[in-house]
């Protein structure tokens, strides 16, 4: 099977820790993919690692195109958007300005982003510090959806955010997938189930498990391999 | 009343030529967390290219004239080579701090040895306009000239650095660079050009405190960068890592106590700088601009 992102044989070390062991697995295009896990086994420094964030050894191939040998910056330019676990909003820019900044190629959806996140434009010139945790989170997303992407690599968007800001995300992933194709960490298995077609899952840097996201009906499996009860 | 405007005015002349020093300084170790100990070499170059191609400037008649274009070919030499440093020396080092202090302090080293080398230990005399040399009477003190060249130079720089700043592409990558460089990438902003600007604009900034001390003390020697480089580390710590305007506040204050130390303490006010330093660190305040030093 062949995909839109393909990785093989993914190995990173940070400091001593061995962080992932070969891992290998595909991204097809179209719809989200959700790659799942406990704490700490992965997640995270896989996205790091397909962007180029934190050195790794393997092939990572996008649209069929080595990667693994570009800067950060070339691999975004070809087409990756990435919504980081933390925000990472620019605290001391306007909304604005955090917008303005990621700008590429000419050719930014402000009306597409401005449609999903309305509020955003009320506050286009309030320092994004000062932003609420869920406003923060919307100028990360929006940051991401401003270029046209091959492949959007979004981690733990709804993390820390209160039911209904949860829920609204969940709504404007829904509309962004039905563009483009997205690889998703995210540990809320109810939004998984809602947004994601199929799941990848990590344990102690390697895959244990990819199938289609009716998977996570499996309540025997899903406890196996997430440690987790079938209503999480 | 007239010792104490004096004072005053010279105090501001030298905040601003550690400014000059301090803006660079704090833009480079804000953006790429680069402690460039070669900062001082960026000023020294700019000092002797103004004051060697002046030299060679005998046909021109008009010593002001001689003196613009000589200061223009220091402001170029001075930027052209920080960008080289940046280019040859400091890329090949990011992330390896040890390494970026170890050849930024070789290189601060060999630039003194190359100019000793080469023009020899005393200092040069700098020729420049008249109306430098001349004096005015404010508020019953007898102001040299060159100080309001000094504060002048100073207060354009930084309106010239803040507009930069907030209203170009560069200025809103660099600001942005300052807060979360990896971030700036992973939006497919390639920070590296940033950094050589930063490295050239500071190097822009630091030959002209070069020229500007050389009109200040008439004269420029080897040593001249690296003096300066100290009060200038001074000002960025107080002043804030990274802030331009922490900079600019601490430059003023770090100005002005040497200054009325000095005059009116016996001498002292060198020391009197190091200890605010040490009082900062100590304290470990939010600093003049809202960090951490």
């Amino acid at each position: 099977m062949s995909g839109l992102l393909e990785i093989r044989d993914l190995h990173v070390f940070l400091g001593e820790s061995h962080v992932l062991q070969g891992v290998s697995f595909d991204v097809p295009e179209g719809g989200i993919t959700a790659l799942l896990g406990r704490n700490g086994v992965g997640k995270t420094t896989t996205l790091r690692a397909v962007l180029g964030l934190v050195p790794r050894r393997g092939s990572i191939r996008l649209a069929g195109a080595a990667i693994e040998r570009d800067p950060t910056h070339k691999i975004v330019q070809s087409g990756l958007g990435y919504v980081p676990e933390d925000r990472d909003v620019f605290a001391g820019l306007t909304v604005e300005e955090n917008l303005r900044l990621a700008e590429r190629n000419g050719a930014a959806r402000y009306d597409l982003v401005y449609e999903l996140f309305p509020e955003l434009k009320e506050r286009a010139r309030q320092r994004a510090g000062t932003l609420s945790g869920g406003q923060q989170q919307m100028v990360a997303i929006a940051r991401a959806l401003l270029n046209p992407n091959r492949l959007l690599l979004i981690d733990e968007p709804t993390k820390g955010l209160a039911p209904a800001l949860v829920s609204d995300v969940a709504h404007v992933l829904e509309r962004v997938a039905e563009a483009e194709t997205a690889l998703l960490v995210e540990q809320s298995l109810g939004v998984v189930r809602r947004l994601a077609r199929s799941i990848i899952v990590l344990d102690q840097g390697r895959v244990v498990h990819t199938g289609a996201a009716a998977d996570l009906d499996d309540e025997a499996l899903v406890h196996r391999l997430l440690g987790v009860g079938h209503a999480a | 009343m007239s010792t104490f405007v004096l004072l005053t005015i010279t105090g501001l002349g030298l905040g601003a030529m550690y400014f000059l020093v301090a803006s660079g300084l704090s833009l480079i170790y804000g953006l790429m967390g680069v402690l460039n100990f070669a900062h001082g070499a960026f000023l020294t170059v700019g000092a002797y290219a103004t004051w060697f191609t002046e030299s060679k400037l005998g046909g021109i008649s008009s010593v002001t004239l001689r003196f613009l274009l000589a200061s223009l070919v220091g402001l170029a030499v001075g930027a052209l080579f920080a960008a080289l440093v940046e280019l040859v020396l400091i890329r090949p080092l990011y992330l390896r701090h040890i390494e970026q202090v170890l050849v930024t302090v070789g290189l601060s080293l060999a630039m003194v040895a190359l100019v000793q080398g080469i023009w020899g230990n005393d200092a040069r005399l700098y020729a420049v306009p008249n109306w430098f040399r001349e004096t005015t009477h404010v508020g019953g003190a007898t102001i040299p000239n060159d100080r309001w060249l000094d504060i002048g130079a100073a207060v354009l720089v930084l309106a010239g650095l803040k507009a930069f700043l907030r209203y170009t592409r560069y200025g809103l990558v660099i600001r942005a660079g300052v807060e979360n460089r990896a971030m700036v990438t992973a939006l497919g902003i390639d920070v590296r050009k940033a950094f050589t600007l930063v490295f050239a604009i500071g190097g822009l900034a630091a030959a002209l405190a070069g020229i500007l001390s050389g009109v200040y003390f008439t004269e420029v020697d080897p040593g001249r960068g690296t003096s300066l480089l100290i009060f200038a580390f001074i000002v960025v710590v107080i002043g804030g890592l990274g802030s331009l305007t922490g900079s600019a506040v601490a430059s003023v204050v770090v100005g002005l106590s040497q200054q009325y130390v000095n005059y009116y303490s016996s001498g002292v006010g060198d020391l009197s700088v190091v200890l605010l330093l040490a009082l900062v660190l100590l304290a470990r305040p939010a600093t003049l601009a809202g960090r951490t030093a």
